[in-house]
């Protein structure tokens, strides 16, 4: 917990909030998250879809829909600038340089009239004007090699790669200009398992060599176990649990969330015979229950939990957004005879 | 357990289905030998582009097959027309990928759910129609007030059972399952396999799941098929299979998964290298020796045999066969 404190973070959100506001309905995509990730770690950020993960990054670098994604209120604070209150070519100046982004479908990524290396070249000279056109090419060469492409390859097209060759170009771009911190969103979830334990490792071994920060954005626990350092579970536009990979792996004190999320998994060393999902369906973000989020579909709901948000109860570095921790949830154990001792 | 006096229920005898393409001649499935019995399922894994789904299409005839067998109850239904497919068609059925593309967004979900009902005249009133699809909303877990909303207010998890209560309107014996849950999330993908367990224990359904997730053909499987560019290159049950793989595709796309332990955490990926090549024209010899770390000078010349190397478990490889 003491090393926690003292390291600086890369990156820091505090209370964010972000909708998406239509004539007809607003949308509560994030509702007042806080996380933070330090310098060369990797943060996984987990939920189902609909949780506010791609908000959440998107945000970070502020490419929200103009018309209807609206941020609320919050800090994004990057290397001690907020993000937010940047003016617009100051942030173009970040994007792809300091923070870059792989995007989940490698496929739309990539634009399909332009050979793969004037689509790396691109970045490259955007925020290295002082090269020449013979140095980019040798930076796109390189960029290539490093993601185990043949560098000879550099005039062809998209459509002349596979599936998991384009995500390699995707972040070869990504990863050209030596960003400080690479958001990842489901890099690998358009791909097939062998062809994702591939850019996997690529991915672990290139931030390892280059020292980059990550967040991963994931809704595969087992990405989570492989590649990331410390956890953010999201659920609702909320973070409902945070901690170390240890804290929520192997903890034995998780929100009812999340050991429904490891409930739905089929495991692959243990035969059971059914599994245990979750009941129910995730709320409506237009319109979000009053009390906590999962109430609902939650198990172990009491009463409380129906009329108020809970507030994030923390044990270590492990945090909770449940009233099952805080004072209430642990009479009620008591009163039950345990189930949840300490 | 005697599965040598048991029939079959659904049987293919070296079943192929190639493509003309501009380039050459794709072949898609390739040999594709199977035996499932009532009331079990049988999981069919493989990359995108090895055939899977093209199989199951094969065997309901939605695609025709280019030669080989396939029996169905008895019945060898390879050659058969059209007219004598649609009377077969009621029992066997499939759930598709999709649940988004796949519903009629024009139709409500109790029309959607009858309209089988209705082509294959079951009832003689819509009505009568109705009221079992009804039941049939029951019974996959769909709320009665559903029955007069339209595909697109419903969310994916609902769409599926949908699909599942409109495959089982005909009371078929056979499923084929083309990665029903893959376009869901985890906690409601759990819903559907335990959903389609139940049922299956109920009306004594026989499944073909096709899927490219690992950990869920486990779940719901009894026998696994591993497919590679169109050829079985591993058979075995559902146990034997991840117990001991013996195919060295098999054993790597084991390897490829990402587990979610922590024991996980300290062993590196273990990778094959390049990709899936392509299945047009594809050479004698292995289809996967390009990308085998054990790779003999014959594999690339002989194509391996398709043997029963244990009892039950059977393997096409050179290298497992030879010793």
């Amino acid at each position: 917990m003491e090393t926690l404190k003292n390291t600086n973070p890369i990156l820091e959100i505090e209370d964010l909030s972000v909708v998406y506001e239509t004539d007809l309905e607003t949308v509560r995509a994030v509702n007042g998250i806080s996380m933070k990730i330090e310098k060369g770690k990797t943060l996984g950020l987990v939920g189902e879809t609909g949780a506010g993960k791609t908000t959440t990054a998107l945000s970070i670098l502020r490419l929200l829909p103009e018309n209807t994604g609206k941020i609320l209120g919050g800090e994004i604070r990057f290397d001690g600038k907020n993000l937010l209150e940047l003016p617009e070519e100051k942030l173009r100046e970040i994007r792809g340089n300091a923070i870059s982004m792989v995007f989940q479908d490698p496929m739309s990524a990539l634009n399909p009239v332009y050979t793969v290396g004037d689509q790396i070249g691109e970045a490259i000279k955007f925020h290295n004007s002082h090269l020449t056109k013979e140095e980019i090419e040798e930076r796109v060469e390189e960029m290539l090699k490093l993601v185990g492409i043949v560098p000879s390859r550099k005039v062809e097209y998209p459509h002349q790669f596979s599936g998991g060759m384009k995500q390699r170009v995707v972040i070869a771009m990504a990863l050209c200009c030596e960003p400080d911190l690479l958001v990842a969103d489901e890099p690998t979830t358009a791909l097939d398992v062998t062809i994702q334990a591939q850019v996997l490792a690529m991915v672990s071994d290139l931030r390892d060599r280059l020292g980059t920060s990550m967040l991963m954005i994931t809704h595969d626990l087992g990405i989570v176990a492989k590649t990331c350092d410390n956890v953010c579970i999201m659920y609702a536009g909320k973070i409902i649990e945070a901690g170390t990979v240890e804290d929520i792996f192997t903890g034995d004190r998780h929100h009812p969330y999340t050991e429904g999320l490891f409930g739905s998994i089929p495991n692959l060393k243990v035969k059971s015979s059914r599994l245990k999902p979750i009941a129910g369906l995730m709320p409506d973000p237009t319109d979000l229950p009053k009390g906590c989020e999962f109430a609902p579909r939650c198990e172990k709901c009491m009463e409380i939990c129906k009329e108020n948000k809970p507030e994030i109860y923390t044990e270590g570095a492990h945090q909770f957004y449940c009233h099952l921790f805080g004072k209430q949830g642990k009479e009620q154990a008591m009163t039950e005879g345990g189930g949840r001792d300490e | 357990m005697n599965k040598e006096e048991r029939i079959p229920l659904l049987e293919t005898r070296d079943l192929k289905k190639y493509f003309k393409t501009g380039a050459g001649m794709l072949h898609a499935v390739d040999s594709i030998n199977i035996k499932l019995y009532e009331g079990e399922t049988i999981g069919v894994v493989g990359e995108s582009g090895c055939g899977k789904s093209t199989l199951g299409r094969t065997i309901l005839k939605l695609i025709e097959p280019t030669s080989g067998d396939i029996i169905f109850n008895g019945q060898n239904i390879s050659k058969l027309g059209t007219r004598a497919m649609r009377q077969l068609r009621t029992e066997m059925q499939i759930i598709f990928q999709d649940p988004y593309s796949s519903l009629d967004p024009r139709k409500s979900v109790i029309e959607i759910i009858s309209e089988y009902m209705m082509i294959h005249r079951i009832y003689r009133t819509r009505r009568e129609a109705y009221n079992r699809a009804a039941e049939l909303m029951e019974l996959v877990g769909l709320a009665r007030r559903y029955a007069d909303v339209y595909p697109h207010e419903l969310d994916g998890g609902r769409r599926q059972r949908i699909g599942v209560a409109r495959a089982l309107s005909l009371n078929p014996k056979f499923i084929v399952c083309d990665e029903p849950v893959s376009a869901l999330d985890v906690s409601i993908q759990a819903q559907i396999l335990n959903l389609l367990m139940d049922l299956q224990e109920e009306l004594n359904l026989a499944y073909m799941f096709v899927t490219h997730d690992l950990s869920v053909v486990k779940h719901i499987s009894d026998n696994i098929m591993v497919m590679y560019l169109g050829t079985c290159v591993e058979f075995a049950s559902s146990d034997a299979l991840f117990e001991k793989p013996l195919h060295p595709y098999t054993q790597a796309l084991l390897a490829a998964i990402p587990e979610p332990t922590l024991e996980s955490r300290n062993h590196p990926f273990k990778l094959i290298k390049g990709e899936v090549s392509s299945p047009i024209d594809p050479k004698p010899g292995c289809r996967f020796a390009r990308r085998c770390e054990h790779c003999m000078a014959r594999c690339t010349e002989e194509t391996p045999e398709y043997i029963e190397t244990l009892p039950g478990h059977f393997v096409a490889c050179h290298m497992v066969n030879g010793k």
